[in-house]
């Protein structure tokens, strides 16, 4: 047995394979190199990190709870960010995964529209967005329910935009030869198929949603972001602590939901 | 063929069954979700004298966007190639680090303590958006690319660490057994009969992870990490709109290229 | 009464796959098709119900010219056609009920869809057809709990439920066991003699064709080269509709002569 592994391990150097192994291994190596050489370091601060950072943890315990009140009502606040959004993205995103999916889209010209949505939306990170959406609507919650909607439209859009690609087109032609109208076989071949994924989709983005959703307040748009960044700038080390901890059990909270959610529905 | 006949039997009826078919469950959800949706609504300060205005300065950031300005495309530049170097080098700190904290999180690896202690890490890793991290860090360690490889670094062990864990815990036992029996250390178990086995996920997870970190490298300049992020936000924060709507253009250049790209790969490997 | 005179389909550029096709289904008989792959058969049955476009030709339906409907007309024209379908084509996550409904659709007001609001006679009809093929206690059963035989049985409904003036079947068996598939022709024969119903069957077994159908339509290339009774399926028919290449069909185009029905 122990041969055999070691024959394995021995194929794996020889002939082509060997010299790709090789060749990854030295653009690792280069990449690296260049990257440590030429990147913009102090290298005493770097040195110098380790002890900054205990120092900062030092600062942070015990953690300081009085402003437990603020920081619920800011936990509150960002749930609501993500729930609010994810609800308006989902209903936006239908009509956007309808026209970006190759078997449903009405022709060429709304096929590339929809991609573009997507692609316009699913590369501009949040906080990009939420940088955007406060310069227009001024800090605040607003802000970041629309910075949140405008990324969860593109990556809700896709994948359900798949979901209806891959869908058995058979029903759908079945229920065409019965003469209903284009409407009703969407309601009644197509629906039915993607509503598992959409579910799916929808709660996972809602996941996702509450992690983004605290950072918002960092840029000014709302959430426990904005208490996070003031405590900081106050440096109330202690009270940033409690934040970290609300934040932790919020995510966790939310992802316990969220699996529980999806067992529920499909 | 008529489709009214006659039948003596009054008409039979039929009802979709509800979704859920507790009737209190269904109406309690429905109505719960309803009030909360009303509630969570009416906290939103809605102040439409200030969305009105803001459409202006819409119209105005817009106005200032167009066209984008790329005549300081060197700055772009360095922002740009100081985000790739922050993803290289948290990518190969972040897999490095992520080896062990997988193999103390693998349950049929660890004993019990060490396995705790390894989830631990990996959950809080996961919990923290990078953005977070980056601001704690940029106050610890200082404005600049240090604070950003940190973060990814971390970022990095939230996500390959706990893929590399699931990967461990499901590996084909039979092999490890076989050497172990053969008297072998403990270390060299592990790098004979576990290290062949997980190596095509690991490669694969790491194309992914460097794809991901280039992404968050642009975010978490925007509190002070380094890289192009940083870039814009000063743009941003000067005014300069057209510059910032060229780094925007840039960044998801970038972003299209890289996936494009890692996708390939991954699938030549997986 | 269906009368298709001249009928032509091609693909693209390619060579057509009908060619010039005439056949003529006169009320209230089962027609069985029969023909090696690729000859064309359900392209034909298409034709007629629009699925697939014919190029050019004529096909009447109770005196309706079908090639030239649009849009509205087209699915007004549509809704008096039932098909089924090899693959029975339900869809899976829906009830028996709602599949069997989804034969009324062109009928019914789009509320009444989307809240499964269906009226009174739709309901009672379903369940008298449902009881006529015995699928009755599945109304509230999804689709893709059931047997193949079940499905199929649910797929005969939907078309029936359309309240058809033709019903088209394009390998209705070809998907179930023996006795199933023996047990659906059987149901199509009758159906179509309680009903009146003019049948068209596309199948490759060439004894429940001749078992449970008055006449074939044997087709090769895209052209009818036999037409009669099952009786007169010999097994000179049977090697010049299942054999040869697309040369010597024309060696044997004298067998068309036979299509003077
Ligand atoms: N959508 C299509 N596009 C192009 N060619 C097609 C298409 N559908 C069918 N064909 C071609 O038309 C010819 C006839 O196909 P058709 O499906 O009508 O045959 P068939 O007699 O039903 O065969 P089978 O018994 O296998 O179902 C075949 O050569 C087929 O390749
Ligand atoms: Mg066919």
């Amino acid at each position: 047995m122990k041969q055999s592994v070691a024959d394995r391990a021995w194929s794996r150097h020889t002939g082509r394979q060997r010299w790709v192994r090789f060749a990854s291994l030295l653009a690792v190596a280069a990449a690296a190199g260049w990257s440590l050489t030429s990147i913009d370091i102090i290298w005493p601060w770097v040195w110098d990190a380790p002890a900054q950072i205990g120092d900062l943890f030092k600062r942070m315990v015990p953690p300081d709870v009085s402003a437990i009140r603020a920081i619920t009502w800011a936990l509150i606040e960002t749930l609501n960010i993500a729930t609010i959004a994810t609800f308006f993205a989902v209903f936006l995103s239908l009509p956007v995964a309808y026209i970006s999916a190759q078997n449903t889209t009405p022709n060429r010209a709304t096929l590339w529209l929809g991609r573009f949505i997507l692609v316009s939306s699913r590369s501009v990170n949040t906080l990009i967005w939420a940088l955007l959406f406060v310069a227009i609507f001024g800090p605040g919650v607003l802000a970041g329910i629309v910075a949140i909607m405008f990324r969860s439209l593109g990556f809700l859009g896709k994948l359900m935009g798949e979901a209806i690609e891959e869908i058995d087109r058979r029903p759908v032609e079945a229920l065409e030869a019965t003469g209903a109208s284009r409407a009703k076989v969407i309601l009644y071949a197509i629906v039915p198929q993607v509503v598992p994924t959409f579910f799916a989709v929808s709660i996972l983005r809602w996941d996702i949603n509450l992690r983004e959703s605290t950072v918002l307040g960092l840029v000014g748009a709302g959430g426990i972001g904005v208490i996070l960044q003031g405590a900081i700038d106050m440096l109330d080390w202690r009270t940033v602590a409690t934040i970290l901890l609300a934040i932790i059990v919020l995510v966790i909270a939310g992802e316990a939901l969220a699996a529980w959610l999806r067992k529920k529905v499909i | 063929m008529s489709s009214n006949t006659t039948t003596a039997t009054t008409p039979r009826q039929w009802r979709k069954a509800p979704f859920i078919a507790n009737p209190w469950l269904r109406w309690g959800l429905l109505i719960g979700f309803a009030i909360y949706a009303a509630w969570a609504i009416t906290t939103l300060p809605f102040d439409w004298a200030r969305i009105s205005e803001g459409m202006e300065r819409a119209a105005r950031i817009f106005g200032g966007a167009f066209p984008p300005n790329f005549d300081r495309g060197g700055l772009l530049l360095k922002g740009f190639l100081e985000s790739l170097q922050i993803a290289i080098l948290s990518t190969l700190l972040g897999l490095a680090l992520s080896v062990p904290i997988a193999f103390m999180a693998a349950r049929n690896i660890a004993p019990l303590p060490i396995y705790l202690l390894g989830r631990i890490l990996i959950i809080v890793a996961r919990s923290f958006h990078p953005v977070i991290v980056a601001i704690l860090f940029v106050k610890a360690v200082g404005f600049g690319p240090v604070a950003g490889i940190l973060t990814l670094t971390i970022y990095s062990i939230g996500f390959v660490a706990k893929m590399l864990a699931e990967r461990i815990e499901e590996i084909d036992w039979g092999q490890v057994e076989a050497l172990r029996s053969t008297g072998t250390g403990t270390f060299t178990v592990l790098q004979f009969g576990v290290l062949p086995q997980i190596m095509p996920r690991q490669i694969g997870l790491s194309i992914y992870q460097l794809d991901s970190n280039l992404r968050a490298s642009a975010v978490v300049g925007i509190v002070g990490a380094g890289g192009i992020g940083s870039t814009l936000m000063n743009a941003f924060g000067r005014y300069d709109y057209d510059f910032a709507l060229a780094i925007t253009l840039v960044i998801i250049a970038v972003i299209l290229v890289s996936e494009a790209i890692s996708g390939r790969i991954r699938k030549n490997i997986w | 009464m269906l009368r298709i005179s001249r009928l032509v389909k091609r693909y693209g550029n390619g060579e057509p796959v009908l060619k010039d096709l005439d056949l003529e289904v006169p009320g209230e008989s089962v027609v069985s098709i029969i023909g090696a792959s690729g000859a064309g058969k359900s392209t034909l049955l298409r034709c007629i119900n629009r699925l697939v476009e014919p190029t050019s030709g004529s096909i009447l339906l109770n005196d309706l010219e079908l090639t030239t409907l649009k849009r509205e007309n087209l699915r007004k024209a549509r809704r008096r056609i039932g098909m089924i379908f090899q693959g029975f084509n339900l869809v899976d996550r829906l009830t028996v009920m709602e599949n069997v409904q989804c034969g009324r659709l062109g009928y019914i007001p789009y509320w009444r869809a989307a809240l499964r609001r269906y009226p009174a006679e739709d309901i009672e009809r379903a369940f008298q057809l449902m009881e006529r093929v015995g699928i009755a206690h599945y109304a509230n059963k999804r689709a893709d709990e059931l047997s193949g035989g079940e499905r199929q049985r649910v797929g005969v409904v939907r078309a029936l439920m359309q309240d058809p003036d033709i019903l088209l079947a394009d390998e209705p068996t070809a998907s179930l066991d023996p006795v199933t598939s023996r047990q659906i022709m059987e149901l199509l024969q009758r159906l179509a003699n309680e009903l009146h119903l003019p049948v068209l069957i596309n199948i490759h077994n060439v004894s429940e064709a001749k078992e449970f159908t008055q006449r074939i339509v044997g087709m090769r290339f895209g052209r009818i080269i036999f037409d009669g009774k099952p009786d007169d399926l010999d097994q000179d028919a049977m090697d010049s509709v299942y054999s040869g290449t697309s040369e010597d069909k024309k060696a044997s185009a004298p067998d068309t002569d036979k299509v003077a029905t």
